[in-house]
């Protein structure tokens, strides 16, 4: 381990670390709210959209983001949809994290007792009402455990983004392993790197849980 | 000329190319996914022993795996043992290693999940029966925890499946590799060949993935 080699990377592997973090932000927010719309969508089987968002949850799920990436990045091109890799990277990621986000929603909206439905419509509360104070709300809070297992995921498969030569974090190691051969140093500034994004998610994440269990009612 | 692009999947060999590079996918998948079960089983097993300091160790392994993305992990492998220890295997071999550990880790969480709720009356009624250690595990422990972590270890099967997909970054001849060849190859024939082919991978990997994904859901849902 040479830490002068470290050292010299260290403005390539700052500049990938913003790009990781940025992109995740962006592809991980986008994920959100696709999740949510078409969780909701589902949740209240809205007609033929819920067939179709099942079918797209299901696409996403089970196929590879990097085949997905290589898809909106080499083949939609040839049928006249050009687009950046970055911008190729970001759609993947909502793409998939999206499908992903929408499952763990709609597992927590699931989740929402019986009794508390019902509460609800005795009270005469109508549907949208419904799904903005009682389903959303205590939905949201159930879900917490999936939202955060997804992000931590999601922020990992970005990583997948060097194979459109993305310069993000994965992407500047094995371009500089490429040019200067000192894999040893740059593998470890790389796993270094995610822990620095990954832990403390992941403790806030396990904080965050344990608050939001208060949320929850009728259990 | 104009050739309709689909036609780029049955030319020559191009198709059976494919199913060859789906071939070594799916066997590396296989193979990872059976060393990592079993291995996983041993060290979930240990973790649900009192002794601290072994705990403290497989969470830390356990955590390890969490934190580096899967491609890393494949790099560590390809760059390190080589380098390090002078380990020289084909690609192949090292991704086989790279994915068991990473099993091995994600099952170890699984089966001490599993065993942790198995309820206690049930191993205190084997203990009662005279069983040994490993009459305990093998007849009442085993039995009741497969059943509550088939699931998850179908899911988890379905993402090495996925995670196949990354073969090709360490050079390894995978569907995805071959299906560049195939692109690239006949890019001035078949322009549009670069749809298809991929079009055919995303297909590929679906009509594997799929069923497995329902089966899981299917699984947990009956619980």
């Amino acid at each position: 381990m040479d830490w002068s080699v470290i050292s010299q990377s260290l403005p390539n592997f700052v500049a990938g670390f913003k790009l990781t973090l940025w992109l995740s932000f962006v592809g991980i927010g986008g994920a959100i709210i696709v999740g949510i719309i078409s969780s909701l969508l589902q949740y209240f089987r809205v007609p033929v959209i819920s067939r179709i968002i099942t079918a797209y949850v299901e696409l996403a799920r089970n196929t590879p983001l990097l085949i997905q990436l290589f898809f909106l990045y080499y083949a939609f091109p040839v049928i006249g949809w050009k687009m950046s890799a970055d911008t190729a990277g970001i759609i993947g990621l909502i793409f998939l994290g999206g499908a992903y986000m929408s499952e763990g929603f709609l597992g927590g909206f699931n989740g929402v007792s019986k009794s508390q439905i019902e509460s609800g419509k005795a009270l005469g509360m109508n549907k949208l009402q419904l799904a903005r104070y009682v389903v959303f709300r205590q939905g949201l809070a159930l879900s917490m455990p999936a939202l955060a297992a997804n992000v931590i995921f999601l922020i990992k498969e970005t990583s997948i983004f060097s194979v459109i030569a993305i310069p993000e974090l994965t992407n500047t190691a094995l371009d500089l392993i490429g040019m200067y051969y000192r894999s040893n140093e740059y593998l470890f500034v790389l796993v270094v790197a995610y822990a620095i994004i990954l832990i403390p998610l992941i403790i806030f994440f396990d904080w965050l849980e344990r608050r939001v269990r208060y949320g929850t009612f009728g259990d | 000329m104009a050739h309709s692009g689909i036609n780029v999947l049955f030319e020559g060999t191009n198709f059976a190319r494919l199913m060859g590079g789906l071939w070594t996918s799916v066997w590396i998948a296989a193979l990872s996914l059976v060393i990592g079960l079993v291995l996983g089983t041993l060290l979930g097993l240990l973790r649900t022993r009192q002794n601290r300091f072994v705990r403290l160790l497989l969470l830390l392994y356990l955590e390890f795996f969490r934190i580096v993305p899967t491609v890393v992990l494949l790099f560590l492998v390809y760059y390190i043992l080589p380098r390090q220890f002078h380990v020289n295997l084909p690609a192949t071999w090292m991704a086989v290693l790279a994915f068991s550990l990473w099993v091995s880790a994600e099952f170890s969480d699984i089966v001490r999940g599993a065993l942790e709720s198995v309820p206690v009356h049930q191993r205190e009624t084997g203990l009662a029966l005279g069983m040994n250690e490993w009459q305990l595990f093998r007849y009442v422990l085993l039995p009741q925890a497969f059943r509550l972590e088939l699931p998850a270890t179908i899911n988890l099967a379905t993402r090495v499946v996925k995670t196949t997909s990354l073969l090709m970054m360490i050079s390894i001849m995978d569907v995805i590799n071959v299906g560049q060849q195939i692109i690239e190859a006949n890019n001035q024939t078949y322009p549009t060949g670069v749809f298809w082919v991929y079009g055919l991978i995303f297909f590929l990997y679906f009509i594997v993935d799929y069923p497995l994904s329902r089966l899981s859901k299917r699984l947990t849902n009956n619980h």
